[in-house]
């Protein structure tokens, strides 16, 4: 039987790992190298990591740094940040990166994803869509890029398709008011695109216990579970303590514990 | 991560398809004499052979057909007897054909690659299974020797669209649920090949892989 992934997000800034509220106030949170070996330990099913200041600044990602993450993961890996070009996207995955996520570079140039899926594979193709309510009254979502700082006034779900026509072979929705408040998925959000696409998604944004990941798998099925503060703080000042669920930890957040 | 010592290596073969260095690290790390395969030498003198692979069908055998390594890979596989293990894609282009392509494949193995098909009959259940095949699925061995010693049941990565479909059940080595039952894992003689990724696979794939380089 196929499990959820459960996919801790990490967030690269100024060289160390971050998480932000809202996109906004990173507070460090320890060494990139470290961290993932840490979660090699744990044996989390995937890792998304995230270079915050790349397409904000507009500068080239991180090769380096990339490659000696690729080396030391002993799980999927999938990598965003400044992804703009199939040059980079063909960088990237020759330095042992499973799946490459693209954003801003997908809105900037749309044949970026059907070229980039041409050359690595729908499987390595991954559009993530950073998305805020902008409605008053009634939910309008649009899409936002450049790390939030920018409304592109795009709607997500329209996004994701055209995404999905492209050949993205999966698609990451992030919320952006949700972002580092642990108060829960936007499930409306969530169930827009997953109405949109056949293909494999990721939620993330919001998750602030084990029970939001059951609430998200009740309401979609198979869906990765992505989370960024539940798998680095703990309790309500925030102290930083990398952690995940182990395996029975994991069947009872799916399967109550039925499964043996 | 090159020896040119005499002592016989292991040979990732490198034909722009895969994770080639997620497998020179997992190797090297446990000690194993380990080349990135560029050439028809570099596998001249191997003692196994691992076939990464990720994309499409023709891709995956456009790229070996042009790698100059072709010829020489089918004379140690299928002559010299060298173990091989196929990865992936590297597994199924182990086939005769695909139904993601019309490149005719190794056929190492008889057989063809098949699509997973979405029921089309608004059952909801299957709904819920999106295709690609993404994320940890168990894997069940038809025995729990050899490639799979110590890995009763174990939980493998898996990313992938298309599977195996062994004319000959008895090239099957194990099996996997997903929409339908399907097969994960193939051999016959020298020739291994595993549908899910080890090399990202943690404990488990360590094992696999650590059990193939002492087959």
């Amino acid at each position: 039987m196929l499990l959820p992934r459960i996919i801790p997000c990490l967030l690269i800034h100024r060289g160390g790992l971050v998480k932000t509220v809202k996109f906004q106030e990173p507070k460090y949170i320890g060494d990139p190298l470290n961290t993932v070996r840490i979660f090699n330990e744990k044996a989390v099913d995937e890792l998304l990591v995230v270079d915050i200041d790349a397409s904000r600044f507009g500068v080239e990602p991180n090769y380096s740094l990339i490659k000696a993450v690729a080396a030391e993961c002993r799980m999927p890996l999938c990598y965003a940040g400044g992804v703009n070009s199939v040059a980079v996207v063909e960088k990237i995955t020759s330095l042992g990166v499973e799946k490459v996520g693209i954003s801003s570079g997908f809105i900037n140039d749309s044949d970026l994803v059907a070229e980039s899926a041409c050359r690595v594979g729908s499987q390595s193709i991954v559009v993530i869509i950073d998305a805020q309510n902008t409605g008053k009254k009634k939910k309008k979502y649009e899409v936002f890029i450049r790390n939030g700082t920018e409304n592109t006034k795009q709607c997500p779900f329209a996004l994701a398709e055209r995404a999905q026509a492209s050949g993205a072979g999966e698609i990451v929705i992030n919320s952006i008011e949700c972002d580092g408040m642990m108060g829960g998925y936007d499930m409306d959000l969530i169930k827009g695109v997953r109405d949109a696409v056949c293909t494999p998604i990721t939620a993330l944004g919001g998750a602030g216990s084990y029970e939001d990941f059951r609430a998200l798998v009740d309401h979609f099925g198979i869906i990765g579970a992505g989370a960024g503060s539940l798998f680095v703080f703990k309790g309500k000042y925030k102290a930083v303590l990398i952690q995940y669920p182990d395996w029975i930890a994991k069947k009872n957040i799916f399967y109550g514990g039925l499964v043996g | 991560m090159h020896f040119s010592t005499g002592a016989k290596a292991i040979s990732v073969i490198d034909y722009g398809l895969g994770n080639v260095q997620a497998f020179a690290n997992l190797y090297s790390r446990l000690g194993f004499n380990v080349v990135v395969a560029k050439t028809a030498a570099d596998i001249a003198n191997a003692r196994c052979l691992v076939m990464p692979g990720v994309g499409s069908f023709d891709w995956a055998m456009g790229r070996l057909n042009s790698s100059g390594m072709r010829e020489s890979l089918d004379k140690m596989v299928l002559d010299v007897g060298v173990p091989v293990l196929g990865v992936c894609v590297g597994m199924q282009i182990m086939a005769d054909y695909s139904a993601e392509g019309v490149s005719p494949g190794l056929g190492w193995i008889s057989g063809g690659v098949r699509a997973f098909e979405i029921p089309d009959n608004g059952d909801m259940v299957s709904q819920r299974l999106p295709v690609p095949h993404m994320g940890w699925n168990a894997v069940k061995p038809a025995k729990e020797d050899g490639l799979f010693a110590g890995l009763a049941e174990s939980h493998f990565y898996f990313l992938h669209s298309y599977f195996f479909d062994a004319l000959d059940t008895s090239n099957s080595l194990a099996f996997s649920n997903y929409l339908v039952p399907f097969v994960s894992a193939i051999n016959r003689d020298n020739i291994y090949g595993v549908q899910f990724h080890p090399e990202k696979s943690h404990s488990g794939g360590v094992r696999l892989l650590q059990n193939f380089a002492s087959l």
